[in-house]
């Protein structure tokens, strides 16, 4: 069963006097309980793309039901079925972190009570906070708290607006941890984040660039679509490595990638000889997300 | 890459308490000139803290630090004039333009009018940012700004430049940009001192330090932190130490 279903979305915005489009004919579906995440940089549209499908602002053209509701026509149904976690912290900073969860859950007709066993887990984890302001909690502790608001009227659609975004690498694999356990109830989930490496835990990705989706597929997917065999080179010396490769016209790019330079050349007896050069360690990678999001961003930059 | 011997960033023990809390608890190691040293921890670990008294805006409750050749008790605004800083939540100011920022910044550190005329000129040059030398800030791309914001933050030749948390959200050419032109300032025998979240981005760095609870649990180049914890990536190393973490963040 389809849970969001989008259809040839745009968005556009004024900037100094000239019109930006956040958002260029953007379609997809998500199934219901699925894992999807919206990847891209700062700008890509991801956040316009999420304030349409709660129904915040309305897109220009094209069309997009959530849970089979209009997000134009019946977006009061939608407002209730949904969870959403907005990129900024939203809740009131100078109410309790009880009294917000409370406040969230009368809104929704609903109470604490009646949907504990759904955010118990994540809930525990700041109940010893409970009588603090909601201003006063660290960041991992907001986050907490707000996808806990987000979740206390059993939403069936879950929207996460870069819930991760500045969070440190121990919160953000704890956060991802939560969303598995979340998604085993059967909620659909659709989160955005800047940092690749997190498509690996979604059931499926959208790569987002400039309004645009690259690609979109399951992680596995993706990767098996990088066309170019790809080499990982590390020597002591890498910045002089990364010039020497770049004023080479053997080789086609390279670029730094963590410990070593990721390079793609087809000249591989030119790639081994400055291997040799620099006294450098040379072998054959997998590609990951990054690398593909790369390439087809390159790609996309030609066409 | 050859990291000269001579040492920029010497700390000893340096402490910082507020009331029974010790923020910073008697840190030591020394950073060498040209070096990128990556200073990571989880949010609350101290590194805020730390950073703060390196830079002279924060005295220490005790220890010892000299950053660039000044004493971090008795000379702190020589060091503010020999550092540069940069991070994402504040660098430029979003209401002036490209030209007027880079103006701001220029007097501030005393460059005099030739010395502007030329840095304005060298910077938009290299950041090919001549089209949009009027445009305000807040109106350029993150990726444009996170650059503009390292050249200027270097705009007095600094001994050292402190960067927390530059990179944050853009995309992943930008963001390798980004760090070409910390290798470049690198080779010119800048010192870069940096924190991140992104841990492929730790494995650029020379050297790592990673704090917890206040104290720097581990310290030494990527290569060997991952050999001593046994671990394929930066990812797997900082895990396992910042999962021991016994105090709350920030």
């Amino acid at each position: 069963m389809i849970s969001v279903q989008v259809n040839s979305i745009s968005k556009k915005y004024l900037q100094n006097k000239t019109e930006v489009l956040a958002l260029d004919k953007i379609s997809f579906d998500v199934t219901q309980g699925e894992l999807f995440a919206v990847i891209g940089p700062d700008g890509a549209g991801k956040t316009s793309l999420f304030r349409i499908l709660t129904s915040l602002i309305l897109a220009e053209e094209g069309s997009a039901t959530v849970d089979g509701f209009d997000v134009i026509t019946q977006y009061k149904e939608i407002r209730k079925r949904i969870g959403y976690m907005p990129g900024k912290f939203s809740l009131y900073q100078d109410l309790t972190v009880e009294e917000n969860l409370n406040f969230f859950a009368s809104i929704f007709n609903t109470s604490i009570e009646e949907n504990y066993d759904l955010i118990k887990d994540i809930y525990d984890q700041i109940a010893p906070f409970k009588d603090r302001r909601a201003g006063k909690l660290s960041g991992g502790m907001k986050q907490k708290l707000a996808l806990s608001c987000a979740l206390i009227h059993r939403p069936t659609v879950l929207f996460l607006d870069e819930p991760t975004t500045g969070v440190d690498a121990v919160s953000r694999k704890e956060f991802w941890e939560m969303l598995k356990r979340l998604k085993q109830q059967g909620i659909t989930i659709l989160v955005s984040t800047p940092y690749m490496d997190e498509a690996t835990m979604c059931d499926r990705v959208a790569l987002l660039q400039k309004g645009k989706i690259l690609s979109i597929d399951t992680p596995e997917n993706i990767i098996s679509h990088f066309k170019n065999k790809l080499w990982a080179i590390k020597s002591k010396e890498m910045y002089p490595l990364l010039l020497a490769m770049r004023s080479n016209s053997s080789i086609e790019q390279c670029y730094p990638f963590g410990e070593f330079h990721h390079v793609i050349s087809n000249n591989e007896k030119e790639l081994l000889s400055i291997a040799e050069k620099f006294n450098a360690e040379l072998k054959v990678v997998a590609p990951n997300i990054e690398d593909c999001f790369i390439a087809l961003m390159q790609n996309n930059a030609i066409s | 890459m050859k990291i000269e011997t001579e040492k920029v960033i010497i700390v000893k023990e340096l402490t910082k308490s507020f009331g029974d809390f010790i923020a910073t608890n008697a840190i030591t190691f020394d950073v060498y000139k040209g070096e990128i040293f990556g200073f990571l921890g989880a949010n609350g670990a101290g590194k805020t803290t730390a950073m703060r008294m390196l830079c002279g805006l924060s005295r220490p409750t005790s220890g010892e630090a000299s950053v660039a050749g000044f004493d971090v008790y008795k000379y702190p605004d020589e060091i503010k004039k020999n550092i540069g800083y940069m991070s994402q939540k504040f660098s430029l100011y979003e209401d002036l333009t490209v030209k007027e920022n880079i103006r701001f910044y220029s007097g501030i550190y005393g460059l005099n009018k030739l010395q502007l005329l030329q840095k304005t000129a060298s910077l938009l040059e290299q950041l090919h940012l001549n089209n949009e030398k009027d445009t305000l800030v807040k109106s350029l791309p993150l990726g444009w700004k996170q650059k503009l914001a390292f050249s200027i933050a270097l705009v007095h030749n600094p001994a050292i430049v402190f960067l927390d948390e530059p990179t944050g959200g853009v995309d992943p050419i930008t963001r390798r940009e980004f760090w070409e032109m910390i290798y470049q300032a690198s080779a010119k025998g800048t010192t870069i001192f940096v924190t991140t979240h992104y841990m492929d981005e730790a494995e650029y760095c020379h050297r790592v330090s990673i704090m917890v609870d206040g104290k720097i649990e581990a310290l030494d180049t990527p290569s060997n932190l991952k050999i001593q914890h046994n671990a394929k990536t930066m990812d797997d190393v900082f895990l396992m130490l910042a999962r021991k973490a016994q105090r709350q963040a920030d």
